[in-house]
């Protein structure tokens, strides 16, 4: 017999908390096969974040610290200049990176950390039970904003990897799906691509990642990919906003 | 090592160097400047990492960071920033992630002046950040016992696996003293197997975490840091008396107060009223024992600091109502003088 399929090594035999439908396993597994491909995961050093990716160091094979709400980058920080020559990550939501974690993640970027950051974008707060997040779409009916997010009361959703590539620090930034197999394809690609370039030392390197979130937005797993593609790729299009094989304006 | 004149501060930052400190993260804030200007100049040199951080809370985060890296770490800061990284203290105090906190202490609250202050002991021995914890908090009175409690502060942050506080204000770590810091090399850093370096292939992940939803896991994990604790109150307090078996008042003063309030002794020496000092030279834990140990002589405890009265919560805890403690206080960045201290012991003791 031929084993054509197996579970990567760099996932724990833990099964994770997920919800049904819920893409973060698809996303710890895509970080898992590149550690792995890249012959990184002996080296590498995970910083976790705050929101439903909380466990994630149950279920990724790497050595791993957690942060506080929002600090990932500052703790990856810490770890990379202790070990510069080593793959260091954060995970990180979107309550996590987008709201309470704006400066830690901006001025990671802007000295050009050489980190990579996994950014799970779902539009929502899901660990806390589905509040407004700053990318909740407008129109998006969440638990503290009942009636739908209001442009004039909330603002528009932020889109942080437009912003992250206007920071001269940052090396290479890619907005990627996994809401059907080939966005999964692209968005390994992409996760590959700025392992790669930390570990040449480019410069900061995100991969913002839009995720499902079933439970939060109250829909099937199935209509939720559909949600997605409907409603979050036309505001967040899915492109490389920053890569360094192109020439940026100093 | 001849002696070296040097500010409180620059002091504070040649010990770091001097103790092996490895990584500095710190933000800028006065009256602590000169610590972060310091090491932003030295620690290259000495092959040691120096990181300006956009906050303090972004700075204590790369503590975190650097500390469950392996790192030996510090930080510095002064009140204000203090409060801020006051989540981060209290995650490095469940991770057991050892760190030194230089707290250069200014007048508060809120943002306060820039002139010296004790006001943040609260801050510093009752937590301040959330949960069940303590930090080890050593308070120096001189330049010269700055740069020894530094190094003290290093081994003691890896013994207990803990962060551990220099308690410092803005007169000490503004002034110029002689300082001596001796040949002896930095204590070799403790083995951590527990940091975060990779596995290698050769061990399980090793995760350095501190939210723990059971209950039941939780409450072990406070039980077990709470013996951690009771062995630091069994082996580390630290305290210096002077005079005090003769007194008939013992002052209870730290840091720079407690200068004053040996001039102040002399003052009273000078008219023949006995009056002694203890001086705690950690906050926390806290001296009781030489409180519970008073002569019969002594008839009263008069606390001084620069705050509204903060330690003389624990003075009044050590004396356990065995003896009337009075408080006198400066707050806002006055320093007290003297005889002002002189003047508020002889009306406690009924003299003119």
């Amino acid at each position: 017999m031929t084993v054509v399929f197996s579970k990567t090594p760099g996932l724990t035999e833990n099964e994770t908390h997920y919800c049904p439908g819920c893409t973060h396993g698809t996303i710890h597994r895509l970080v898992a096969e590149v550690l792995v491909e890249l012959d990184l995961l002996e080296d590498t050093i995970g910083c976790g974040s705050v929101g439903c990716s909380v466990l994630s160091y149950n279920y990724l094979n790497v050595d791993m610290v957690e942060s506080a709400h929002g600090r990932a980058p500052a703790v990856a920080t810490g770890v990379k200049r202790v070990h510069p020559d080593k793959p260091v990550f954060t995970y990180q939501g979107d309550g996590d990176l987008a709201s309470i974690g704006t400066a830690e993640i901006v001025h990671a970027a802007h000295r050009g950390e050489k980190i990579t950051t996994i950014f799970v974008n779902n539009a929502i707060y899901g660990m806390t039970g589905g509040q407004m997040a700053p990318t909740t779409l407008i129109g998006q009916k969440v638990t503290t904003a009942p009636d739908g997010r209001d442009i004039a009361h909330s603002g528009m959703p932020l889109r942080m990897s437009e912003m992250l590539a206007q920071v001269p620090g940052s090396a290479y930034i890619e907005r990627v799906s996994v809401h059907n197999p080939k966005a999964v394809r692209r968005a390994k690609r992409a996760i590959k691509k700025a392992f790669t370039y930390q570990m040449e030392r480019k410069g900061f390197t995100m991969v913002e990642v839009l995720s499902t979130c079933p439970t939060g937005w109250g829909l099937s797993p199935i209509d939720s990919l559909k949600w997605l593609e409907e409603n979050m790729i036309p505001y967040y299009p899915l492109k490389v906003f920053r890569s360094p094989e192109e020439d940026y304006p100093q | 090592m001849a002696k070296m004149l040097m500010k409180g501060n620059e002091a504070l930052a040649l010990a770091a160097i001097r103790g092996g400190c490895t990584h500095y993260f710190g933000y800028p804030i006065t009256p602590q400047n000169e610590i972060t200007e310091y090491l932003a100049r030295e620690m290259p040199k000495a092959g040691r990492v120096f990181l300006q951080a956009e906050s303090e809370i972004a700075a204590i985060n790369m503590v975190v960071g650097a500390s469950a890296a392996g790192g030996r770490v510090m930080t510095s800061s002064s009140s204000p920033g203090i409060a801020l990284m006051q989540e981060g203290i209290s995650g490095l105090a469940a991770a057991e992630l050892p760190c030194v906190i230089v707290n250069v202490q200014r007048g508060g609250p809120g943002i306060g002046g820039i002139q010296p202050s004790q006001a943040d002991y609260y801050q510093m021995t009752r937590g301040g950040g959330n949960g069940d914890y303590s930090i080890l908090a050593l308070a120096p009175a001189t330049v010269q016992e700055s740069a020894e409690m530094i190094r003290d502060a290093f081994q003691l942050a890896d013994k207990y696996r803990s962060p551990v506080f220099i308690a410092s204000d803005g007169m000490l770590g503004q002034m110029m003293e002689p300082v001596e810091f001796g040949d002896t090399q930095p204590t070799l850093m403790a083995e951590k197997p527990w940091a975060v370096v990779g596995h290698g292939g050769k061990r399980k992940p090793n995760t350095v975490k501190t939210l723990a939803l059971d209950p039941l896991v939780l409450e072990e994990m406070n039980l077990a840091r709470q013996k951690k604790y009771a062995q630091m109150i069994a082996t580390e307090i630290r305290y210096e008396n002077f005079q005090v078996d003769t007194a008939e008042i013992v002052l209870c003063a730290y840091g720079s107060t407690s200068r004053i309030v040996k001039n102040a002794i002399d003052l009273l020496g000078q008219e023949k009223i006995a009056a002694g000092l203890i001086r705690p030279q950690t906050l926390w834990p806290f001296p009781d024992a030489p409180f519970q140990n008073l002569s019969k002589k002594c008839r009263r405890v008069l606390c001084v600091e620069m705050s509204c009265g903060q330690m003389i919560d624990d003075v009044r805890l050590a004396v356990n109502g065995r003896l009337p403690v009075d408080f006198f206080g400066r707050t806002g960045g006055i320093i007290p003088a003297p005889e002002e201290i002189v003047g508020q012991v002889k009306l406690l003791l009924g003299r003119k």
